[in-house]
């Protein structure tokens, strides 16, 4: 290219870079045939005008300064196109990002002439027409993943569906009651999981993991392996007989490894998470099972009318073609031994662990006990930004859900134990969601919890009850008191293996484990891999609520994609 | 193996049985403890002043002693030393210009480069000899002594300078362990003592070495063992008094790590100097058969 344009932005984001010094400087440069600076070069008017220099000064290349090149890229793009020059004949350069750098203009100046020189070097780009295979994989089904699901199966395409555990419905199915209407999962949810693994276009595929991903948008291959589940779940028609007679008692994963007396929260070694399970097949956990661990059992096999129980099933592979992923992989809470400074002990809890008592369809069918003893806890404490935000010794973000949660379980359990206390410990309350303050006025002044802002040092045994020692940083003092159970909102984490997906599909995990969107406020669905997006909190901290609406965005993404036969791909020449 | 070793003013006089029994265990572990030479006084309290560089005299002079010794190691039995030397050589690695100062401050002396390395006694016996070489070397297993660990503040705080864990410390549990003794851990444990507040508010820490004492007790510890001579002096010498306000109190003797890990390794109980003690542990020992005349 010999007759290079460069069009030199200044808006009021970019004062302090002095444009008519760099307008000088880049003049100089060998290969420039015009400079010009103008001001909200993005805008149609400075489109407009940089279209007529194009034909003016019959430049052959051109060089934009902007903001990030994610957002610009096409409207240059449109512009010079339109103008007669090919996409390959512009390069984008952010001067923004030096903002605050000292001797920002310098700064500027070079990084043009880096440009300059780049695209010196850019080759005409090779268009490829990829079809596209209109089915779409889900990796998750929580939530989002549900949603997701049935909006892209109800637009008319086929959907497969994997869920690492033997059942849809992710964390969302554990919950006692949700935030702020108080209607319970078991009410709300499953009618969308039923749909789900009714639904003609959607194949789920549970108990299963991604193995491996190659491929681009329009023509992913994904092989997927099914784990072995010890159970012929074509034969198997869920009647559950199975799981009545298996002898060992074990902890349930369901219910968050929860130990109650009488071993309430236990499960079967064949066991199904709950008794709405989609789909309602068992599986036969390998280190529990007699047969497995002793070599001497097979009550199973004797009840299933079906002949379904199968000791010797292997882990088998499904080899998938589709033309767009939805990631929706979901969180995992920062486990409770992170805390240093507060015992482990049967009484301290978890949200979700709490949840799962308050639960009306959950091991104590809602009777609220603490662990240790069964008794009925007649103080509670809650306690907020476990780990969240707390750069040094947690993660440094907000978990967005607690404050909400917390309040809530607060409130369900005056519902139930109504001479009993709660008390809330925090830093800030946060509800920025619709109804969400009204919900916490409500706890506060219908249900009489406490909210006592301060940080709990230190959580300990003491004999039956437990200490809590903390401060009240709005009276100045100490807190020293004792309660029967506290419950910890500890830090919303991504969930387990989401480094080993993201790796497998090559997309990005930010600082935190997360994954990465293409903008964090203008794609947030996208990744910076086309036709892979994002649902759900695999991206971040989120309530249901975000959960759902980002599932349905992500399924209009597919979508739209889908409502395109082909999908052109453009690679810089060779040679 | 020799270490280098600086003792600190009380461990010369109150706390002779910390430094009499530390010294005889360490030789029966294979280590010589060297004493520095014309070491002075630690500093005793970290400086928060804005202008600390004069109190930072002390004990980079101290850390310019062990260079001199060509030894790039000095451990310290004191938790408060450890402390103050530790954060003293941290503070002039960070800050190159207040090294610059003091250096030319001390004209008579060889720069210091930050070129020490300061552990404290606990941090030998766990990184360098190993719980399970001290195990081995076991004569007298303290078997069925109930031990509460007490840490303190000065060798966990600040964060930067804690030899184990800040919340949930276990070197001194790990250490009784490795000597059959049964480790009792309580709420307590890395409270402050109340510190240098016995000078000015005595009642203060009073009620602090109940808080503490009694919170053992409850968990059944037999004695509480320690680093540091000033926890000493007040969860030990104050138990007269507190046995005068509260009815319900039991003395529990106070016992320097050290004492027990001597007694542990077979040496004369005479090494251990319980007559310092405030509260003398011995009648406790022999019941539990663990004094051999």
């Amino acid at each position: 290219m010999e007759r290079i344009g460069v069009f030199v932005c200044h808006c009021k984001l970019m004062a302090s870079i002095d444009t008519q010094r760099v307008v000088d400087a880049i003049s100089q440069t060998p290969g420039v045939a015009h400079v010009a600076a103008h001001e909200d070069l993005c805008l149609a008017p400075g489109m407009e005008r940089m279209k007529e220099a194009i034909s003016e000064h019959k430049l052959d290349g051109v060089v934009v300064t902007s903001c990030s090149p994610v957002l610009h890229d096409a409207v240059v793009r449109d512009a010079i196109t339109s103008a007669g020059l090919e996409p390959h004949q512009m390069e984008l350069v952010d001067v923004r990002s030096h903002n605050g750098v000292q001797e920002i203009t310098e700064k500027a100046i070079e990084s043009i002439e880096k440009a300059i020189e780049q695209l010196k070097e850019h080759r005409p780009l090779v268009q490829t027409r990829v079809p596209i295979t209109k089915k779409v994989l889900v990796i998750g089904g929580g939530i989002a993943g549900i949603r997701t699901s049935l909006d892209i199966a109800d637009g008319g395409y086929p959907v497969i569906l994997v869920e690492r555990t033997h059942s849809i419905g992710g964390h969302m199915i554990q919950y006692s009651e949700t935030f702020p209407t108080l209607d319970c999962p078991q009410c709300i949810e499953t009618p969308l999981m039923t749909d789900t693994g009714q639904h003609p276009n959607i194949t789920i595929l549970a108990h299963s993991e991604i193995e491996e991903v190659s491929g681009r948008v329009g023509e992913f291959k994904v092989k997927v392996r099914r784990k072995a589940a010890y159970v012929d779940w074509d034969k198997c028609n869920g009647c559950l007989m199975c799981t009545e007679k298996c002898p060992p008692r074990v902890l349930s994963e369901y219910n968050r490894d929860l130990d109650l007396p009488k071993r309430q929260a236990h499960r079967r070694a064949i066991w199904v998470p709950h008794a709405q399970a989609v789909p309602m097949r068992p599986i036969i956990d390998k280190e529990h099972c007699l047969h497995f661990t002793k070599g001497k059992c097979g009550v199973c096999q004797d009840t299933c009318p079906n002949k379904a129980i199968d000791f010797d099933q292997q882990d088998s592979f499904v080899d998938i073609e589709v033309g767009a992923i939805v990631v929706a992989t979901g969180f995992e809470l920062m486990p409770k031994s992170h805390i240093k400074e507060y015992d482990l002990d049967p009484d301290i809890l978890e949200g979700i662990e709490f949840e799962r008592i308050l639960c009306p369809a959950g091991p104590t069918a809602g009777k609220v006990i603490r662990p240790s003893d069964g008794k009925e806890p007649q103080t509670v404490v809650f306690v907020s930004c476990c780990g969240s935000r707390d750069p040094e010794h947690g993660v440094p973000y907000c978990s967005r859900v607690c404050c909400m949660y917390l309040v809530k379980m607060a409130l369900l359990y005056k519902h139930v134990v109504h001479h009993g206390q709660a008390f809330i410990f925090y830093i800030d309350i946060r509800t920025t969601g619709k109804g969400y303050e009204e919900f916490v006025q409500r706890a506060v002044e219908e249900d009489g919890v406490l909210y006592i802002r301060g940080k709990v040092s230190r959580i300990f045994r003491d004999g039956d009850k437990l200490k809590i020692w903390g401060s009240d940083t709005l009276s100045g003092k100490r807190i020293d008191m004792d309660a029967d159970l506290v419950v910890l909102g500890m830090a919303m984490l991504p969930a387990p293996g989401a480094q080993e997906i993201a790796d497998k599909l090559g997309i990005e995990l930010d600082q935190n484990g997360f994954m990465t969107e293409l903008h964090p406020k203008l794609r947030p669905l996208e990744t910076s891999v086309p036709g892979i997006y994002l649902a759900g909190t695999c991206q971040g901290p989120k309530d249901i609520q975000d959960s759902v609406a980002q599932g349905g965005g992500a399924a209009s993404k597919v979508l739209a994609l889908f409502a395109q036969d082909e999908v052109i791909l453009e690679e810089a020449a060779t040679g | 193996m020799s270490l280098s070793y600086y003792p600190g003013c009380t461990l010369k006089t109150k706390a002779k049985n910390a430094e009499d029994s530390a010294i005889a265990a360490m030789a029966a572990l294979g280590v010589e403890m060297v004493e520095l030479p014309r070491w002075n006084c630690c500093g005793t309290v970290y400086s928060f002043a804005g202008d600390e560089e004069l109190h930072q005299l002390a004990p980079v002079r101290n850390l310019i002693r062990v260079k001199e010794t060509g030894s790039q190691k000095v451990a310290t039995i004191c938790s408060f030393c450890y402390n103050t030397l530790k954060r003293a050589h941290l503070l002039v690695t960070a800050n190159a210009d207040k090294l610059e100062t003091l250096n030319r401050f001390m004209e008579e002396e060889i720069d210091y480069e930050g070129d020490v390395e300061v552990v404290h006694l606990l941090e030998v016996l766990r990184d360098d000899i190993g719980w399970d070489a001290i195990k081995e070397k076991v004569q007298v297993p303290l078997t069925g002594l109930k031990v509460a660990s007490y840490y303190g503040c000065t060798l966990l705080r600040p964060e930067e300078i804690a030899i184990d864990d800040v919340e949930m410390p276990t070197v001194m549990d790990d250490l009784m362990r490795a000597i059959g003794a049964d480790a009792v851990s309580f709420p307590y444990a890395t409270e402050c003592c109340g510190s240098y507040q016995i000078v000015s508010n005595p009642d203060y820490v009073i009620q602090r070495s109940w808080d503490i004492l009694s919170s053992a007790l409850r968990r059944k510890a037999e004695v509480i063992v320690l680093s540091c001579p000033l926890c000493d002096a007040n969860l030990g010498q104050k138990q007269a008094e507190l046995k005068h306000r509260y009815a319900q109190f039991t003395e529990v003797p106070t016992l320097y790590f050290t004492q027990l890990l001597a007694l542990a390794l077979g040496l004369d109980p005479e090494v251990c100097r319980f007559d310092l003690n405030y509260v003398d542990p011995r009648p406790l020992l022999e019941s539990k058969g663990l004094l051999r005349q």
